[in-house]
Formats: C-alpha cells, structure tokens, sequence
C-alpha cells in the first residue's frame, strides 16, 4: 500500500494511457465485426471460411504481432497505432463470432415478416436485426473489452506506456507491491468497462432489462 | 526475400529443428503445456461448473468471478507469481490455468443450463437419482458446450504460453524472446507460425471431438 | 473440415505475406532532427531511457540537470532495449539518452576488436555515425559479470571464470535471452575459457528472479550488472574476467544534434560527478527503498551540488 500511495501519479498517468490503447481498439473491433459477422450469416461459404480465420488470427502470439505489423503498416513498434491496430485484430477475431451468432439468433421468421412489413434490407437491418442482436452482441462485446485491457499490458515489454509498465519495472526492481498493483489495476480496469458496457446495454436495449 | 520466406527458410534449417533446443522439442514443450494448463483448469473448472449448472446455485458468483479472471493480465499474474516461487514452469502454468478457468467453466455450466427443464424432470419422473440426472442426462448432453468450452480455453492458452520463456521455462516462446532482443525477426515469425500450426491441429481435434458429440447425441 | 483448414491456411499465408523485409523496427516515419538550435532555453530535448531501472535512473539525472538549466526535457522512459531505441535516437525522435559503452560498439560494430575501455572510446564516434555523437564517458560503469554464490565460491573455490570448469563439465548460466548470442556468451565463454554453457533464460536483466534462481541451484552461474546492488545484498561473488571478455560498459550519454554545446556540458558534469559505486548506491534507492527515479535524482543532484 505503501508504494501505492507513493506512486499514485504514476499509477493514473499508466491508468490513462492504457485506456488509450485499449478504448479505440474495443470500439474498432465491435465496429468492423459487426459486417463480418454479417457477412458470416449472409452466405454458404463464409461462415466456415470467417470464424477459422478469425479462431487462427486469435492464435498469433502477440509478441511477434506487434514486432512484424509494423512492417506491413509503416509505423514504429511503440507507436500507438501499432498497439491499436493489434489489438483491434484479436478484439476482431474474438468478436465475430459472436456477432454472427446474434445475428444468427433472430429467428428467420422476424426477418421474414418484417420484409413482409415492407422494409428494405437496410432498415430491417438497422431497425429489426441489430436491437434483436443486442443482447448476443453486447455478450461478446465485454468478453473483447476485458480482454483487450488484459492484453494491452503485453506491450509493455516492448517500452509502450500502459499499466503492464508496473510489471516489467517491479519485476527488474522485485517490488510486489508494484507487480501487484499492475495486476488490480487491470483487472479494476476491466470490470469498471465492464460494468460501464452493462449501464450502457440497459440504456440502449431497455427491453432486457424488464424481461429479466 | 521477405520475412515470410526468411521465417519458413529458419524453420527447414535443419540446425533449428532438432537438438535439446530446437524447434520439435519446443513445439513439443509448447503443446505439452498448453495441454497440462487446460487439463488443470479442468480438473478444477468442470466439477465447479457442473455443481453450478445442476444446482443452479452460486451463478452469479461464479459469473463474476470468471468475469474478473478472464481481466487477468497473465504477464503480471507470470511475474508476481514467477517473483515468489522462482523459474521454472511453476508461475507460467498457474497463469495458464487462471487464463483458461473462465472458457472451461462457462463450457460446463452452459452446458447443463442449456439443457430443457423438461427433460431433467421427466428423467426424474423417471426415478433417477440427482446423481443419475447429471451423469445420464445433464453430461452427456452438455457435452458440446463443453468441448466448445474446452476448445476456447485451448486456443487462448497456445499462444499464451509463450509467455513461459519470460521465466525461465521453455516452449516456442524462446524463439519470440530470443529473436525479438537479437533482432532476428524471420526466427520470431517462425515460431509465430508453428504457433499458429499447432493451434490448428488443436483445433482440428476438437473439430473431430465435436463431430463425434454431436453424433452420440444424434444417435442416442 | 478439409475446405476448412485450406481456407484457415490461406488466410494464415496472407497475413503473413504482406510482412515487408525492412526492419520494423527502424521503421520510424519521423524526418531526421534539424539542426542545432542556437540558445539552449527555448530548446526541447527529449530524454529516453532503456527499460531498466537503472538507466531510468540515470536518464532522470540529465532530465533534471537539464532542466535546472532552463531547458525543456520530454521523458520517454523503459523503452525496450536497443533495437527499439536506437532506431528512434537515429531518426531524431530522441535526444539524449543514457547507454553503455561496450555493449553499444558491439551493438553497432559486430567486428569490432576494441578491447579496453579508452580503445571502446575511441571506436564508438565513428560506429554511431553522423547523427548521434557520444559525450563522456563517466567513470560509472554498469556492466554484466559472472556471479557465483558465496557457498558455491568457497566450495569450489571460484575466482575467476575459467575456475567454472570445477563445477562440472557443462554449466548453467541464468541471463537474459540474449546473452545466447552476445560474443561474451556461450561462444566467447567457450573460446576463451573453454567453457561449456548452456543459457537458462530469465528475462529480468539480472533482476531479483535471476538471483533467486542462482541461490535455489538452478544454475551455476547469473549474468548480472555489476552496478546491481543485489551482488553485495545477497553475498555474491562476481568471478573476474582475466581475458577481459567482457567489454568495459561506462556510462556514456549519446546525444543527438539537436543537444548544443550547453547542454552537454550540463550532462557531462553529471557524468563526472557519476562512479560506480554511486551508481550502486543510486540502485540500491530504487530496490530497497523503492524509491521513484524522480526522487533518487533529485536527492543525489542536490546532495553534489548540481541544483544550486
């Protein structure tokens, strides 16, 4: 506690950066899963061919992915992009899954009668499917959200700022305190999204709420 | 030549492949931990899971706990635990379990929930035992979930287990360390790769393991 | 399921494809720095620091001597090591930042035969080329050594490295990863001590694992920096080097051209002000005391003067 308290500064100026890395790349793969999934759904071939790629995509090691992305996207290994744009590959891969699933939940008979209904695919799409996905999909979008925040912190081994810092230095050092406080911060970290992500689910998709 | 070609050349080099430190006995270390990690978390996650999926008590506990594990940073959780009990593959290991724990679990209790409470209650009418239900009723037909949990946990854990190098133990994750503080970019690909080619023979088992599940269902 | 695997295996291939051959790390987009700013007090200066403590540490000295005199520092510190830093230093995108001699010639220059520390030197401007130039070497030096615990010296009776070959034919070192390939690893132990050494890798530069590692008999012997207070602390003994394998590592700032000659004067009176034993004390604030590098630098700066 000790150390803690001496190091508060640190601790949030680690706080925000991590954030910094891991809120983009939530929203980035819930954003560009979201069509895949679609994409999944939509046709014979593309379910298979998507949730292998993505379940391989998953099994990078992230250490060599934020070492060789950079050669293929021009940037420097610390740069936050690097980070960003890793990141938002595994939050892809764990996401859409999870979005084909719930879009695969809405019966085909609601997509069938609203099209009887009169509306256009893209309205049915954005007015029917998607609130009706909601809740499979906010499922999936916590699993990346705290998972992301848990594999920010390994690119910390590379000298990007984040809380995974506290690691590396308290390791060197042989602090616990900081080891430690490294580790409750991230998980704190995970379950406040986590819990802000359920808030913003009620306020959304105020129907589940009720049926529960 | 690219990396691609480079990391592809490394791996037929002979001189990498065989030996005490070569890439099959690493390869090898790396799938004999991924398998002992979700072999412990079994042991600990599925008679947890199914005491929650049959009972239905302590869900919420359970949620929320695997909930904050899944938040858990296995490089700290490798360090602190690495810092207290020294090298080796004690502190990997125990941040493996923790990391495939939540998959494991939700695979197994997921599994018992899904099932129809009709069916559990005609098994009862029936005259079975509570411990009949779950060993007749509620496994066997929880089975896929479970495999589905198995193989989630599986695939996290693969290429998480390179982080074992960083204390002291072995696996692929020798080659990423090595390579990435030497420079040498084509040997951190190619155990990225043979990661990534492990992981797909997983996988293809559990694809096989699912297939056959879902059989015995079909045919029982 | 075949359809399956051939589409994972191509997707795999694409991805992995696209990988360029330049090196991703030395693909900074920054544009090289300009040219020396006349007046050091509006000047920024970046200051970076390796992802060690103890040259966080010293980084932090110049960072606060500098700014003492009137310059405005950015701190990037704990960035990886070398291969992650001195692309960065290269293009510009860090000033001033703390390295050690030795390592960083060989770093540089893989053939290079310098040997003593004024030959490092001496050999060190040319090998940084026209973009970076070092200041002066401190006397401070923070350089890695064979150690052995106290039991184990007095057991075998341990002096130097070539004294390892008592302990049996073939040896355990606990390093960093990559001491695999550094010349005064396996090979250069092998050549030159006719050692044979098998690298146990603990990736905490000769940290408190290491240490731990080498007391519980996990090896024989742990690579660790001599300005490490844990030798003392823990009763270790660093076996001399009569070969002189291992290159000398003073503390040596190595600056961009953006630093004018105000500045370095600045860092090169830290630097003078800088022995290894200080160095050792400096560390041993930062292990046992746990005390932030902002603070170790301010006292130490005042305590010589720096600040007044």
């Amino acid at each position: 506690m000790t150390w803690v308290l001496a190091n508060l500064q640190l601790i949030g100026s680690r706080t925000v950066s991590h954030l910094l890395l891991a809120v983009p790349a939530i929203v980035l793969s819930f954003v560009l899963a979201l069509p895949l999934g679609w994409i999944a759904n939509r046709f014979r071939w593309s379910r298979a061919t998507l949730l292998s790629a993505a379940g391989l995509l998953y099994a990078i090691p992230s250490l060599p992915l934020f070492v060789v992305l950079p050669t293929i996207l021009g940037f420097g290994v610390r740069d936050r992009l690097n980070v960003i744009v890793a990141l938002t590959l595994y939050g892809i891969a764990l996401m859409v899954r999870s979005a084909a699933d719930a879009l695969a939940s809405v019966g085909a008979p609601v997509v069938l009668s609203s099209t009887a209904l009169g509306y256009s695919a893209a309205s049915r799409f954005f007015q029917v499917e998607l609130p009706l996905a909601g809740p499979v999909l906010l499922a999936g979008l916590r699993v990346v959200a705290v998972s992301t925040i848990s594999l920010v912190t390994v690119s910390s081994l590379l000298g990007v700022d984040n809380l995974g810092l506290l690691f590396v230095d308290g390791f060197q050092r042989g602090i616990l305190a900081e080891v430690l406080t490294g580790i409750v911060a991230t998980v704190l970290l995970a379950l406040i999204v986590d819990g802000l992500l359920v808030l913003l689910g009620r306020l959304l998709m105020p129907w589940t709420a009720v049926r529960r | 030549m690219n990396y691609f070609t480079q990391a592809l050349a490394w791996i037929a080099d002979p001189e990498n492949l065989h030996g005490d430190g070569g890439l099959l006995a690493r390869s090898w270390e790396q799938i004999w931990y991924t398998l002992l990690a979700v072999l412990v978390a079994s042991v600990i996650a599925i008679p947890l899971g199914y005491l929650v999926g049959h009972t239905g008590r302590g869900r919420g506990l359970v949620v929320a706990t695997s909930g904050a594990a899944r938040a858990l940073p296995t490089l700290g959780v490798v360090t602190l635990v690495g810092l207290i009990f020294g090298i080796g593959l004690f502190a990997p290991m125990v941040a493996l379990v923790l990391l495939a724990v939540p998959s494991v679990l939700a695979g197994a209790y997921a599994g018992v929930e899904a099932i129809d409470p009709r069916t559990k209650d005609a098994a009862r009418s029936m005259g079975m035992s509570e411990w009949q239900v779950l060993t007749k009723v509620e496994i066997p037909l929880g089975l896929p979930l479970l495999i589905g949990g198995l193989r989630s946990a599986t695939l996290q854990v693969v290429a998480t287990a390179t982080l074992a190098a960083y204390v002291g133990a072995g696996g692929l994750g020798r080659f990423l360390f090595l390579g990435l503080k030497t420079q040498d970019y084509p040997q951190m690909l190619a155990a990225a790769l043979l990661v990534m080619v492990i992981a797909l023979i997983l996988e293809g088992a559990y694809e096989l393991a699912e297939r056959q599940a879902a059989q015995r269902l079909r045919t029982h | 399921m075949k359809t399956r695997i051939a589409a994972v295996l191509m997707a795999g291939a694409l991805a992995l494809s696209a990988c360029a051959s330049s090196n991703p790390l030395g693909s900074a987009s920054a544009a090289p720095s300009g040219s020396p700013t006349a007046g050091g007090a509006t000047t920024t200066l970046v200051v970076g620091s390796q992802q060690y403590y103890s040259n966080e540490i010293i980084a932090e000295l110049y960072a606060q001597a500098l700014e003492h005199n009137g310059f405005t520092i950015t701190r990037q510190y704990q960035i990886g090591q070398r291969e992650v830093y001195l692309p960065e230093l290269q293009s510009g995108k860090i000033d001033v930042f703390p390295e050690y001699s030795g390592n960083l010639l060989q770093y540089l220059d893989k053939t290079s035969t310098a040997k003593t520390a004024a030959e490092v030197n001496a050999a060190l401007p040319a090998a940084l080329g026209s973009a970076l130039r070092p200041l002066t070497a401190a006397a401070a030096a923070d350089q890695d050594s064979y150690n052995v615990t106290k039991a184990n010296a007095d057991k075998y009776g341990l002096a130097t490295i070539a004294d390892l070959a008592k302990v049996g034919d073939s040896i355990k070192v606990c390093a960093n990863s990559e001491l695999e390939k550094r010349p005064y690893g396996p090979t250069g132990l092998k050549n030159d001590y006719g050692l044979n050494v098998e690298v146990i890798p603990v990736e905490d530069s000769g940290g408190p694992l290491t240490v731990k590692a080498l007391k519980d008999g996990k090896c024989d012997t742990a690579d660790i920096y001599s300005a490490d207070p844990s030798i003392a602390s823990n009763d270790l003994v660093t076996l001399s080097d009569p070969k002189a394998l291992i290159l000398p590592q003073n503390v040596v700032p190595v600056v961009s051209a953006k630093v004018n000659e105000q500045a370095a004067a600045v860092i090169d009176k830290v630097g003078a002000a800088l022995s290894t034993d200080e160095l050792v004390a400096l560390n041993a604030l930062s292990v046992a005391e746990q005390q932030s590098s902002a603070v170790i630098a301010k006292g130490w700066l005042t305590a010589k003067g720096l600040l007044s």
